[in-house]
């Protein structure tokens, strides 16, 4: 659908809560420790599954000797990778779009052996947790170490071993895109710079840990899974598809998730573990991933090596983009959305936000013996951005260019749209020049540059970095059902008027505490015309929501939100009918404001809510012989013209290097992002504002540093530094508003903006700060100790 | 006169006041604090967020003050006053933190919340004229994974000035 | 992880915690504030048979003045410490450190005699006792001693008190006027164990360094005394010598590496805060 200026009736709506920041009703129960987190859950007869896990990173299991472990106090069962196999079926991490992609098949727990350090090889049913841990020691495993691939720069060389003999060897996937003639781009180039960006791999880090609970019972011969993930529906998918159950058999109930981030959206072997087992056993499993095995079992993201080259013009314009980019994953990828995703998006949306005419871009994913690796927020663009950002800057210094002024220079014109990247990426409509001078604006760039200068002559060392990019929000089936997953992009909406016209909404989306219930109840109450008290809203339940995607990709406001929009007034329509017979009026006289049936000419009220649903639930013998109230309603949505709908955005950051000690003290961080419209603007904001300081740990903190033997080295709150509440600093938001044809609502996404542009922008600060020394730093996370040695001041 | 302590082991009966509730439970030895509010007595407003003692998700109040739940054992509550999320909303104390937070969207996924609320309410109380840094300080044992922490700073802060002004009325 | 089995006792005085020292041996561990001891457990690094919980046994947590020393008992809670006026007087050193450990919820059940006989090597208090040359008083079977600070660090959670011996206070020398003071510490975030730290203790007369104890941590396996740095500095500061001064650490301090720093970057940062210090005093 395509809709006109004049169509966008729900953004007509009187006593609207579009675009009001209406505190969100789920919030108060979480602010007194009620939420409904799995741990909580306790359910009769409920056994703790405990894993034994590898010490290495790649070992063959000789054997397992259980005997002794099973008889420690309190433990019922301990299951071996081979036993659990008769019980499920493996899964192989590919979707067809992908070419070429290859994964040999997971299981549960591993069989013949461990290809990280953390796998699952046995599983301790017990009493409780203490008791199932106590067990661990006793189960005797015998291990036969194997070679390990810990270097994705070798990964792929001829004496390299191969972690998986069904294989050709250590490569999962490889892309190569070209346009335009960018051999020749370079030849006549003026200048061209290049660097090579390494991104050090990092991970999500909730706080809540991963945590399930999976309940078969024998008698109704059905299971239900309590589960921390964003994708109920495609669970209920893999849990039907592997345990050969019946769709319609399996319920899953998710309730408040502590953090996701994109962690909690793919298929765990250990949660699959804990599924497989209580069908097995026959009663519930309860597993809750300690910290510890958080850190070698999680998704990790964003291992790269890239080398990259910038051609420009001596005016700044930006001639031909190349790179060739490297990613070390697992030893799998994961299941069912691929380890190849994060490198695609790499490739699509490198420089996305300039006109670029010339471009080639190469992506080698390789497997190897260190944790799983896929999607985590803002999958991929961080790197994108760090690649076109960085090179951009260079340019910028190699033709003493203002950084602002090359920018200006090579973004998409305002009115350019609609248009194509360079990669193919369809733009319907962005607002990078209006952006970025709102952002020059908002954070006084003429007077920071002074500052800066002042700050220089003093021997105090600041920067000032920016970073555009474009977003991927509001995916069509060309994100994955095209490539064969059972993944939902069309999402639906409920809604019934109860007997005392209140209203019940169910939606497929998910809430992990950005406001989903918040923001689908303010398009609702809008849309139908009731106060927000009114509705309540119920997400994460298979048996009870309509068929749905979940919350992945930032899907939940543009997608969700425009099938409650229509449901809205469609169930506004039917109740109209049905007063319109009570009241004797056309229907189309009629509206509902703030909960009353009123004369849409002049608002006077004609009757209640509650009225209405009387007589259509407890007196419908007072309706015409051909009439059928309908006041439970469900719609769907699917962006149909776009395969995405592309957001934009930019970031800058103002920090202060300590050239003697090498630390980084970020003053102050800003953001303009247009996600068109704006349905609750405090809950956007305060996404953009989690996503940058994610985004700002990767840039300066977090890294899962591994030894050459694979061995994750710190894998401990302690030593994995998530960034707290002293190192950062205020974030500035603002917007602009280019709002989507494709819906009513106009509405794009806009969870993952934040944690796109931040490392780029906190890169090009840097650099900047430390420009009067022509030092470039190109490897994150940016440390005291990398400072420090690009300096040479040791 | 002192008595010769007993060697305990496996589990042992402990008294203690909860949340004002007089609490006469079996524990085993070993279980932390915040575990046995949680498994023993139901309170699962307080969370397990790393057992090292880092994240502050297991924030609870030993006599008054705020104490790592993962890092004391049950047993080391006996005898003592324990007071946890529910009970500290149920009898108002954290109530202005909770509206300010609630208005300012000062939580996302509300895991952390229970932990940040105890250590603000704590902060006020030993520093009503507390800056924006000294938040962020005072709040440096609290991990918040969601919010990126400007919009509870924003609450806290908002949360002083009002008390603040509300003594300085009184005077 | 939950932590192992282990059987718990609570002793209410000091020589019933020696007499369960003596009866359980090496299996035995004291459990004072538990910041440590507990986060350890819970990621099952150790598994000893038995805690003894020294946090009911009285008189052990007072702070006061006895002649010209400051006495602390070793079970006073961090946050004690860091409201003392007491010891902002006459230990001013130990006042500055405090902010610098962990966070308050940790400073309020942590104990300033569980985190010297634990022995980080990058802790902030065992490096202020021994820059302030405190002594640490143990008791064990065969009675009270004092043992100097600068003898107390034996290596990595390593110390002199034996298998039979409790930490039971910490005594201070008294500030004196002409005495000045600095700590400083450079953490990847706030809270954490430091990267590299330094506490400064200096003895004035007129405008002339007299005396001076530069002891650094997170350097070594224990707090290390920059012997030959402080000789270098005595007498009147000036740019030149302070400069000359710092070379010495290069011969003093033997860093270690870890994931954050190399023993180069260690030294540099050493150098760099030290500097700090003595620039703010220079006249």
């Amino acid at each position: 659908m395509t809709i006109n200026a004049r169509d966008r009736w729900v953004l007509d709506r009187p006593n609207s809560y579009i675009g009001r920041s209406v505190p969100r009703p789920n919030a108060k129960r979480l602010l007194e420790g009620r939420g409904n987190f799995v741990d909580d859950v306790v359910l009769p007869r409920m056994l703790h599954a405990v894993f034994v896990r590898s010490p290495y990173a790649h070992a063959r299991i000789v054997s397992i000797d259980v005997e002794a472990a099973k008889g420690c106090p309190g433990v019922v069962a301990i299951v071996t990778g081979k036993q659990l196999a008769e019980h499920h079926s493996p899964w192989v991490g590919v979707l067809q779009h992908l070419k070429g992609i290859t994964s040999p098949p997971q299981y549960a727990i591993a069989i013949d052996k461990a290809c990280w350090q953390g796998e699952a090889v046995a599983a301790i049913l017990a009493q409780s947790r203490e008791q199932g841990e106590d067990a661990i020691d006793s189960v005797i495993v015998d291990w036969e170490e194997l070679p390990v691939v810990a270097d994705p720069e070798t990964a792929l060389d001829p004496d390299t071993p191969q972690i998986h003999d069904s294989l050709e060897n250590n490569l999962c996937w490889e892309r190569n895109f070209a346009a335009g003639d960018v051999d020749q781009a370079f030849t006549k180039a003026d200048v061209v710079v290049e660097e090579t960006f390494s991104v050090g791999r990092h991970t999500g880090v909730t706080v809540e840990p991963r945590s399930i609970v999976a309940d078969y019972q024998p008698g109704e011969e059905k299971l239900t899974v309590y589960q921390s993930t964003q994708a109920p529906h495609m669970m209920q998918n893999v849990f039907a598809k592997h345990l050969g159950l019946n769709e319609g058999d399996v319920r899953v109930i998710t309730k408040d998730v502590g953090g996701s981030f994109g962690i909690k959206v793919h298929v765990y072997a250990d949660e699959f573990a804990a599924v497989a087992l209580s069908r097995m056993f026959r009663r519930p499993i309860k597993f809750i991933a300690d910290r510890l095995e958080s850190f070698v079992t999680d998704i990790h993201a964003r291992d790269h090596i890239v080398k990259a080259r910038l051609a420009v013009s001596k005016d700044g314009t930006i001639e031909a983009l190349e790179f060739d980019d490297l990613t070390g994953i697992g030893p799998y990828s994961m299941y069912p959305r691929t380890s190849g995703i994060e490198a695609n998006q790499i490739v699509n949306l490198t420089g996305g936000a300039y006109q670029i005419q010339n471009y080639k871009a190469k992506t080698q994913v390789v497997f190897q013996n260190k944790g799983v690796m896929c999607q985590y927020r803002a999958v991929g663009h961080p790197v994108a951005c760090l690649i076109a950002e960085g090179l951009v800057d260079y340019a910028a210094r190699e033709i003493n260019m203002d950084p602002v002024a090359i920018r200006r220079k090579n973004l998409f014109p305002d009115d350019a749209y609609p248009c194509k990247s360079i990669t193919g990426m369809a733009f319907e409509n962005l607002s990078h020049h209006q952006s970025l001078d709102k952002l020059i604006e908002m954070m006084e760039y003429d007077k920071l540059r002074e500052e800066q200068e002042t700050y220089r002559k003093q021997g105090t060392y600041r920067g000032i970095g920016l970073a555009t990019f474009i977003e991927v929000t509001n995916p069509s089936p060309m994100f994955y059902g095209v490539g064969g997953a059972a993944i939902s992009a069309q999402d639906g909406c409920t809604l019934r008027l109860d007997a005392k016209g209140n209203i019940f909404c169910a939606t497929g989306v998910t809430e992990q505490g950005q406001g989903t219930e918040a923001v689908i109840a303010q398009i609702v109450a809008t849309s139908v015309g009731v106060p927000m008290e009114n509705i309540r809203v119920v997400t994460g339940d298979t048996e009870v929501t309509p068929y749905g995607g979940g919350t992945w990709a930032s899907r939940g406001c543009g997608i969700a939100g425009e099938a409650a929009a229509q449901a809205g007034h469609v169930l506004r329509d039917n109740i109209l009918d049905v007063a319109g017979i009570m009241l004797q009026t056309e229907s189309t006289a009629l509206d509902i404001q703030n909960g009353k049936i009123v004369d849409a000419a002049d608002g006077t009220e004609r009757t209640t809510l509650d009225e209405v649903a009387r007589v259509a639930y407890y007196r419908p013998d007072t309706f015409p012989e051909d009439f059928q109230s309908e006041l439970m309603v469900t719609r769907h949505y699917v962006p149909r013209d776009y395969p995405f709908a592309f957001t934009n955005g930019v970031q800058a950051s103002y920090l202060e290097v300590d050239i003697e000690t090498g630390f980084i003290r970020l003053l102050k961080h800003w953001c303009v992002e247009d996600c068109g419209t704006v349905i609750n603007p405090q809950l956007v904001d305060e996404q953009i504002r989690g996503g940058i300081v994610q985004g700002l740990g990767g840039a300066l903190f977090e890294h899962c540093i591994y030894s050459e033997d694979g061995q994750l080295l710190n894998g401990t709150m302690a030593d994995y530094l998530v960034p707290m509440a002293a190192e950062i600093p205020d974030i500035d938001c603002a917007h602009v508003v280019s709002m989507t044809n494709s819906s009513e609502l106009g509405a794009k996404g806009a969870g993952e903006a934040g944690t796109a542009g931040a490392p780029a922008a906190v890169m090009n600060a840097l650099n900047d700060a430390l420009s009067p020394f022509g030092v470039k730093l190109a490897t994150m996370p940016f440390t005291p100790q990398t400072v420090l040695k690009a300096l040479g001041a040791q | 006169m002192n008595r010769k302590a007993e060697l305990l082991e496996g589990d042992v009966e402990i008294n203690l006041t909860v949340n004002g509730e007089q609490i006469v439970e079996r524990v085993p030895v070993r279980r932390n604090l915040v575990d046995f509010l949680r498994v023993n007595l139901g309170l699962t407003g307080s969370h397990v967020g790393c057992e090292h003692g880092v994240c502050g998700a297991c924030t609870v109040r030993l006599d008054d003050q705020i104490i790592r739940g993962c890092l004391t054992l049950a047993v080391q509550a006996d005898g003592k006053r324990v007071d946890t999320i529910e009970g500290l909303s149920d009898d108002g104390t954290l109530k202005d933190l909770q509206i300010v937070f609630h208005e300012r969207n000062a939580l996302q996924c509300g895991f952390c919340t229970p932990g940040i609320l105890l250590t603000a309410a704590e902060m006020l109380q030993q520093r009503p004229d507390v800056n924006r840094e000294q938040i962020r300080e005072y709040l440096s044992g609290n991990y918040c994974r969601c919010t990126g922490y400007h919009a509870i700073i924003d609450a806290i802060e908002s949360v002083a000035k009002t008390r603040r002004q509300e003594i300085s009325n009184d005077n | 992880m939950k932590a192992p089995p282990f059987s718990y006792i609570r002793p209410e005085a000091v020589e019933s915690v020696i007499e369960c020292l003596q009866q359980y041996g090496d299996d035995a561990v004291l459990l004072a504030g538990g910041q440590s001891l507990m986060a350890s457990l819970n990621m099952r690094l150790s598994a000893p048979g038995v805690l003894v919980d020294i946090n009911n046994v009285d008189s052990l947590s007072e702070i006061a003045l006895v002649g010209n020393h400051l006495r602390i008992g070793a079970m006073t809670r961090q946050v004690e410490v860091e409201q003392s006026s007491l010891v902002a007087e006459h230990a001013p050193l130990i006042s500055m450190a405090m902010p610098y450990i962990a966070h308050p919820a940790v400073r309020n059940r942590g104990t300033i005699g569980g985190s010297i006989a634990f022995a980080d090597p990058a802790a902030e208090l065992p490096a202020c006792v021994v820059a302030l040359q405190a002594n640490l008083i143990a008791q064990g079977s065969k009675g009270e001693r004092k043992i100097p600070a600068t003898e107390f660090f034996k290596g990595l959670y390593e110390t002199a008190l034996t298998s039979d011996e409790v930490l039971t206070a910490i005594e201070l020398p008294v500030a004196a006027d002409q005495q000045k003071f600095a700590f400083r510490e450079l953490a990847r975030r706030h809270g954490d164990y430091a990267m590299v730290g330094v506490c400064a203790f200096t003895e004035w007369s007129e405008k002339s360094l007299s005396e001076a104890r530069l002891v650094y941590f997170n350097v070594g396996d224990q707090p290390v005394v920059a012997v030959q740095t402080a000789a270098a500095l005595k007498g009147v500061l000036s740019a030149e010598n302070l400069e000359s001064a710092l070379e010495y650490l290069a011969e003093d301090l033997d860093p270690l590496s870890d994931l954050n720093a190399d023993p180069s970057m260690r030294l540099h940062l050493a150098k760099v805060l030290t500097q700090r210090i003595f620039q703010e005093w220079m006249p």
